[in-house]
């Protein structure tokens, strides 16, 4: 009852004009955000952060606006992938599967109200598994102590590359350069610079914002350069939407389909460093092997092969979340972006946001629920609207991104130096996926990097200079042993995972979900 | 190949990391731990992962041709002349020139590019600084 008295309280908050305005902004650039190919859920995200910023908004408005485009995003992939085959973002991947073939046989309209259905399905149910579990986690989370934090974080770390990475070398890698990143500047403890190399605006550290959008935003503007996808595009757009509504016996047929990919992808979300992407794949071949293990009808435009997908990838949205808010630690790109607004607002996710920022939790909470509404009602009636969208080609798009992402940037320095530095972690996000490095690693070192410091330190201080701390409670080592499980897990069952994932090809570059 | 290159540049930044957290210096108030010994941590996690990736690299990725590749550096100097250029010339100058480029290297005409460049400079002032508030670089005219 506690819970749902909170959840009243977060409605209170949520419900003002100017969160209500917010929401469905977020709601709509989210869903074109999604749409587009070469635009997901994580650098949507990242190239609004600054806009937030400079805008002045509170914590609690800047996380309805952002988190709304979160979820927008995850609606909004699935429309290109119906109607062109090309993924919008990494987590639709799987939705092209069915969703394509429905289209081309005149059922695009009703493949992408289904879809809505279904993604409408899978946050709903997902917001309330948050509103549930993340208490709970919080009580665990109650009793860490540096010692568990540290812990916690390493975890994070070592689980990130999830059971789909192909390289634990080059997570690693990835995880050890956020970290290094996040040293530079003076040390908040001792006060002695560490890493400027005698640069003042070094200093300070570097902002973990400049270092997003660089790595997210601008090295997609890279890609596109070096494969030029500028031609191509835009002709395609072409498919007949069709009839909207889809027919009851199709509802009838995919219901239970949905629930089921609600309950996967909600997990799939929670767990560290799985993310919507896997959700969704975790929910497609769940369903396969249940009602079609012979592939009958799955591939060839089957309702369920297109509810599967976007019931799991938007649950996982939802799960995702609760980590991040729970434990203060993101399991997946979009969450890390978001725990970058959290950072930059001074607000410490983590337990102790329940009881001391309740309002932030709750009216974000609410806000899921009213922004998931708005986006199922521009999702089936206004689905036309967004199809047009997909028209814009990128070489007009691209260069609307750099640049809203130099003026995010400049809006919250105003110096020439940080757009520097975010051209060169451009460059950076460039060479680092085409080695297939994963970026989110990267994006957490530089996040969690100095708390994660802070951590180990204050461990081991309080048990005057002893390493063992680390591992003297039950607790601590649990999570230890999860780490190491989680990382040991993927060498041994990653490549068979990641190649199914893949095989169809349209391999959106490691900016995923 | 790619990859074993790759690795041996992160060692070689593994190391460089190492001597840049040994030459910290130490305050003379300093907790258990000090400032070196994450930095140092963390400098051993990134050669072992470098090493990792020498010893067992994966299939070298599709480098894009010279000309490509110039593309891309390219574009990266015009996003660098942007950022300098920025607060001498004003915000709207600045970015028709950046964004008429980088669309015209994505394929747009050279009509098309003007138009682009015009449009994006524009839309972004009305939008962002009109509409929003933000601050955008002046330039010599005020905007």
């Amino acid at each position: 009852m506690d819970t749902l008295s909170s959840l009243a309280d977060g409605f209170a908050i949520a419900l003002t004009w100017q969160n209500l305005l917010l929401a469905l902004l977020g709601c709509f650039l989210g869903t074109i955000m999604g749409a587009l190919p070469g635009l997901g859920p994580s650098n949507g995200v990242a190239i609004l952060i600054p806009l937030a910023f400079t805008l002045g908004l509170g914590a609690t408005p800047s996380l309805i606006l952002l988190t709304s485009v979160y979820y927008g995003a995850m609606y909004g992939g699935r429309i290109s992938s119906i109607l062109l085959n090309i993924p919008g973002d990494e987590p639709a991947m799987m939705t092209c599967l069915d969703g394509y073939p429905m289209a081309q046989k005149g059922m695009a309209g009703q493949a992408l109200s289904l879809s809505g259905i279904a993604s409408f399905v899978g946050s709903f149910f997902a917001t309330w598994g948050l509103i549930f579990l993340a208490p709970q986690l919080v009580k665990i989370a109650l009793l860490f102590g540096p010692a568990e934090y540290f812990a916690l974080f390493a975890l994070a770390f070592m689980t990130l590359g999830g059971v789909s990475s192909t390289n634990q070398a080059k997570s690693a890698f990835a995880a050890a350069l956020g970290l290094g990143l996040a040293m530079i500047g003076v040390d908040t403890q001792t006060g002695v610079p560490r890493f400027t190399f005698g640069e003042v605006h070094l200093y300070d550290g570097l902002d973990f914002l400049v270092a997003i959008v660089g790595l997210f935003a601008l090295s997609e503007v890279f890609i596109f350069l070096e494969n030029r996808h500028g031609e191509a595009d835009g002709k395609k757009a072409k498919i007949e939407v069709g009839p909207l509504t889809p027919s009851m016996s199709m509802l009838k047929q995919t219901t239970p389909t949905m629930l089921r990919s609600t309950v996967l992808g909600f997990l799939a979300g929670v767990l560290p460093g799985a993310g919507a992407s896997l959700g969704s794949f975790i929910s497609y071949s769940m369903e396969k092997r249940l009602v079609d293990p012979k592939g009958k009808t799955f591939g060839k435009g089957d309702p369920r092969g297109v509810a599967a997908p976007e019931a799991g990838n938007n649950a996982a949205a939802g799960g995702a979340l609760v980590p991040m808010l729970a434990l203060g630690v993101p399991g997946s790109g979009t969450t890390a972006v978001l725990l970058a607004v959290l950072l930059s607002l001074n607000i410490t996710p983590g337990p102790l946001l329940f009881s001391q920022n309740p309002d932030v939790v709750w009216g974000l909470i609410a806000a899921l629920f009213i922004a998931n509404f708005m986006l199922l009602a521009m999702n089936i009636p206004m689905v036309g609207l967004f199809t047009r969208v997909l028209m814009v080609p990128p070489r007009i798009l691209m260069p609307v991104v750099a640049m809203i992402s130099f003026v995010g940037i400049y809006g919250i320095s105003g110096s020439s130096f940080d757009l520097l530095v975010m051209v060169g972690f451009g460059l950076l996000g460039w060479i680092l996926r085409k080695f297939d490095v994963p970026l989110v690693p990267i994006i957490l070192g530089t996040l969690l990097g100095n708390s994660m410091e802070n951590n180990l330190r204050r461990a081991i201080t309080i048990d005057n200079g002893d390493w063992f701390t680390l591992v003297d409670t039950p607790l601590a080592l649990t999570l230890w042993a999860i780490a190491i499980i989680g990382f040991i897990l993927p060498l041994i069952i990653g490549r068979k995972v990641k190649a199914q994932m893949h095989e169809r090809g349209d391999h959106e570059g490691s900016t995923s979900d | 190949m790619s990859d074993r290159i790759f690795g041996a540049v992160g060692l070689l930044i593994a190391i460089g990391f190492a001597f840049a957290a040994m030459a910290i210096e130490e305050s003379f108030l300093s907790d258990a731990v000090g400032p070196k010994a994450f930095p140092l941590i963390i400098a051993a996690v990134l050669g072992l992962a470098s090493i990792a990736i020498i010893l067992r690299p994966d299939a070298s990725p599709e480098w894009p041709s010279l000309g490509r590749l110039t593309e891309i550096l390219a574009a990266a100097v015009v996003m660098i002349l942007y950022a300098e250029m920025l607060p001498v010339i004003g915000f709207i100058i600045a970015t028709i020139f950046a964004a008429a480029y980088l669309t015209w290297r994505l394929g747009s005409g050279l009509v098309g590019s003007v138009l682009t460049g015009l449009g994006t400079s524009f839309g972004i002032y009305i939008i962002f600084h009109l509409v929003l508030g933000l601050s955008l670089a002046r330039g010599p005219f005020g905007f």
